[in-house]
């Protein structure tokens, strides 16, 4: 484990918004950081004292299950205490804003606020608005930061290294956070990253941040070193732009033949919950080549070291709170 | 298969810039020679002095009516009148019933060509599902069906969101989008063109503007798409100077024109004759002659018929009930002639390439060249012939026509598909001629 004690302290942030304001450095020092929490989950006593006596609050203003489990759980690896806020029986059912909420439950004393809301934005507004620490669990279409450091910490496990890499994501770029979390992050570590999908889901203008642009799925599976497949949204599918289920599996599926024609360890990834026979063919998503359900276990590592990070720049000081 | 040399004729090949008497031989259904290089001899030899030999007309704008309405139309009956009329192919429009917006109808329609067709037959995929104009239909699937472009024809788009959708999901196949022209609201439930024959007949009628409305905001949104963006039957002064506009600006927009609205106009609706009722309606004068004039500097690119079957029970009802659409395969070529030819608006060289070369570059389709090695596809045209159209001998299964009667100049008198002749009155001299 490194300590700030001894070394220059590379991590001075109190939220976590996203991933377009870290430097490299900082997503580094992140995913190193997780790495040592890594063995915590393969304890018998799975728990640090790391944020012990603190308390994290999941606030969820969307439905999420692994999300939501996953910070659960890496705060109660922490020794923290975790309280749940459910957006249906809460006072915003009541008219109450955001930002009113979130003093209310700031004033009954916590720490640290994850915060998964339905409009990109939603955590910069609430940051600005409270002294505890935010993590962004999920802002609209706008970034999933967490969701993002896991992605490039499993590519590293696996690869070895980010840098140097060409990294497709595929499918519906234009409404995806994770997208844009990828996106951002394997830039910074140094990837190539090509958005594959309709022009319906992919507009041009994500040239203007540095990504490659194109349909032809096909026409790029053989460069490829991680193919990063997006779930596609069926019940958004008339307004998202493509015609048919049938249709999108035929241009942009994931399975055995596609799979055939890529590098032998090009690595597969998913966010989940997998559409299985859609965006990815089930022999493909439980292949050698998959990654979907390493990249949930690294998930616990990650937000752990995010909680720990923003924690333990709130405080100013890192002496007592090593795992 | 054998060798036909035609031998003396006028050959006409844009894409090769050629336009000289010489001779043009064919072996093995394709292209062999032109000119010195041709055999002095062949199995079957045609004499076409003082004939044009041109590459194959191609109608890019054309109902089959197959499936649903064989009553009116097969896509055998169809192309036999297309291949009388000298075309080599034809592209066919998804308003059939059901309308070809999945890959089975489009591989129906290839199926059924393959079998009964005398022409090529290229079908138009639906872009959204029912031509209903909400959500993309199968285009993707289409396309590999075989679908060579795609369009709502009969309707436009109406919905911007939907048509932009539409519009960056065909450029993703780089296919022609193909859009009739007409806003809804607008349009209302006109029979005919807004003006004072309309106003006299006391018939309802729709607004000029309202096709100059669509394009219009299609060009801002094939803009956005990166679309190859197609205007049917343009019939509208606006519409030509939109059109033009865009091209200027260095825009991928083409657009095409059918030969009633290059000769007539709304007051020919004053019989309340069925037969000149069709979508896009006949406009004025000042319509025609701006329609003439972007096909002579070249903002038109395609001739097209919009050859629109409908059997004489369902034409014969009251102007305002009766279904919109003429019949055209086998009257558009001296039609052509006699609004572009005679009136030396354009010469013979840009009219074959409206009809043969601009519609097989649009659609990427084979033919619209005489090209050595290219499939002889190939349309013989008597420039001078003169003729009177007559309804009762069209090959097509509906007669009707505004054109009946009317005397005209020019037919064509050979059609050859990949060197088979699919339509022939002329002579053909016996063997090893020399």
């Amino acid at each position: 484990m490194t300590t700030a004690t001894t070394e220059p302290v590379l991590w001075t942030r109190k939220h976590l918004l996203g991933l377009a304001e870290l430097t490299r450095e900082e997503i580094v020092h992140v995913l190193d950081t997780a790495e040592s929490f890594k063995e915590v989950s393969t304890r018998s006593v799975k728990k640090v004292p790391a944020l012990r006596g603190r308390v994290v609050v999941n606030m969820f203003f969307e439905e999420s299950t692994r999300t939501r489990m996953s910070f659960e759980l890496a705060a109660q690896r922490l020794s923290a205490d975790v309280i749940d806020f459910a957006e249906k029986m809460s006072s915003t059912q009541k008219g109450e804003t955001l930002v009113d909420t979130a003093r209310n439950i700031e004033a009954m004393g916590v720490d640290i606020m994850v915060l998964r809301h339905p409009a990109a934005g939603a955590a910069h507004h609430l940051a600005g608005a409270v002294k505890c620490c935010v993590v962004n669990a999920g802002d609209g279409q706008h970034a999933h930061p967490t969701q993002g450091l896991l992605d490039l910490f499993t590519i590293r496990e696996r690869k070895g290294r980010v840098e140097g890499l060409n990294v497709a994501i595929v499918g519906d770029i234009a409404h995806s956070r994770v997208a844009r979390s990828d996106l951002r992050g394997l830039q910074k570590l140094g990837a190539k990253v090509t958005l594959v999908g309709p022009p319906t889901l992919v507009p041009k203008t994500f040239e203007t941040i540095g990504a490659r642009v194109t349909s032809d799925f096909d026409g790029v599976l053989a460069e490829m070193d991680v193919i990063n497949m997006l779930r596609i949204q069926k019940e958004r599918m008339t307004e998202s732009g493509f015609p048919s289920v049938r249709e999108y599996v035929q241009f942009f599926g994931m399975n055995r033949e596609r799979l055939r024609r890529c590098k032998p360890d090009v690595l597969i990834m998913h966010p989940g919950p997998v559409n299985r026979g859609i965006e990815l063919a089930a022999d493909v998503a439980d292949g050698p080549n998959s990654s979907i359900l390493r990249q949930v276990t690294n998930g616990l590592a990650v937000r752990m070291a995010v909680l720990f990070l923003c924690q333990q720049a709130a405080a100013g000081t890192a002496r007592d709170e090593e795992p | 298969m054998s060798s036909i040399l035609i031998r003396g004729g006028r050959v006409i090949d844009p894409a090769q810039e050629i336009d000289e008497v010489a001779d043009l031989a064919i072996k093995d259904g394709r292209i062999a020679a032109i000119g010195k290089s041709a055999p002095k001899s062949a199995d079957e030899v045609v004499e076409a002095g003082g004939l044009v030999v041109a590459p194959g007309l191609i109608d890019m704008h054309v109902h089959l009516r197959e499936p649903g309405n064989e009553e009116s139309e097969t896509i055998a009956t169809g192309t036999m009148a297309a291949a009388a009329g000298g075309f080599t192919a034809v592209a066919c429009m998804p308003n059939t019933d059901p309308p070809l917006d999945n890959d089975s109808a489009i591989e129906f329609v290839l199926r059924q060509a393959a079998l009964t067709a005398h022409t090529r037959v290229y079908p138009i995929g639906a872009l959204t599902v029912g031509r209903q104009g909400k959500e993309l239909a199968e285009i993707g699937l289409m396309v590999r069906a075989g679908a060579v472009a795609f369009s709502d024809d009969g309707a436009g788009i109406a919905d911007a969101g939907v048509c932009l959708r539409a519009m960056r999901y065909v450029s993703m196949f780089d296919r022609l989008f193909v859009q009739h022209c007409e806003d809804p609201v607008l349009s209302g439930r006109g029979c005919m063109s807004a003006g004072p024959t309309a106003t006299r007949l006391g018939l309802p009628a729709m607004s000029p503007i309202a096709e100059v409305v669509m394009v219009q905001r299609d060009i801002t949104l094939a803009a956005q798409a990166g679309v190859r963006y197609h205007v049917a039957h343009v019939s509208t002064a606006g519409t030509v100077q939109r059109v033009r506009e865009a091209r200027h600006a260095g825009q991928r927009v083409t657009a095409e024109v059918c030969p009633h609205h290059l000769l007539l106009t709304d007051e020919a609706c004053a019989t309340y004759d069925t037969n000149f009722k069709m979508n896009p309606p006949l406009r004025t004068q000042a319509d025609v002659d701006a329609c003439r004039a972007g096909v002579a500097d070249g903002t038109i690119d395609c001739l097209v018929t919009d050859h629109a079957p409908h059997g004489r029970e369902s034409k014969e009802h009251e102007f305002a009930f009766a279904p919109f659409g003429i019949i055209g395969l086998e009257t558009a070529l001296p039609l052509f002639i006699e609004a572009l030819v005679t009136t030396g608006l354009v010469g013979w060289p840009r009219l074959i390439a409206a009809l043969s070369l601009n519609p097989a570059r649009l659609l990427g389709v084979t033919g619209g060249s005489l090209r050595v090695g290219q499939p002889a596809d190939v349309t013989l045209i008597d420039p001078n012939v003169e003729w009177t159209i007559d309804a009762e001998q069209m090959r097509s299964k509906s007669r009707n026509t505004p054109f009946d009667g009317r005397p005209v100049r020019g037919r064509a008198v050979g059609t050859l598909v990949a060197g088979d002749w699919r339509y022939r009155s002329i002579h053909a001299g016996s063997g090893h001629a020399g």
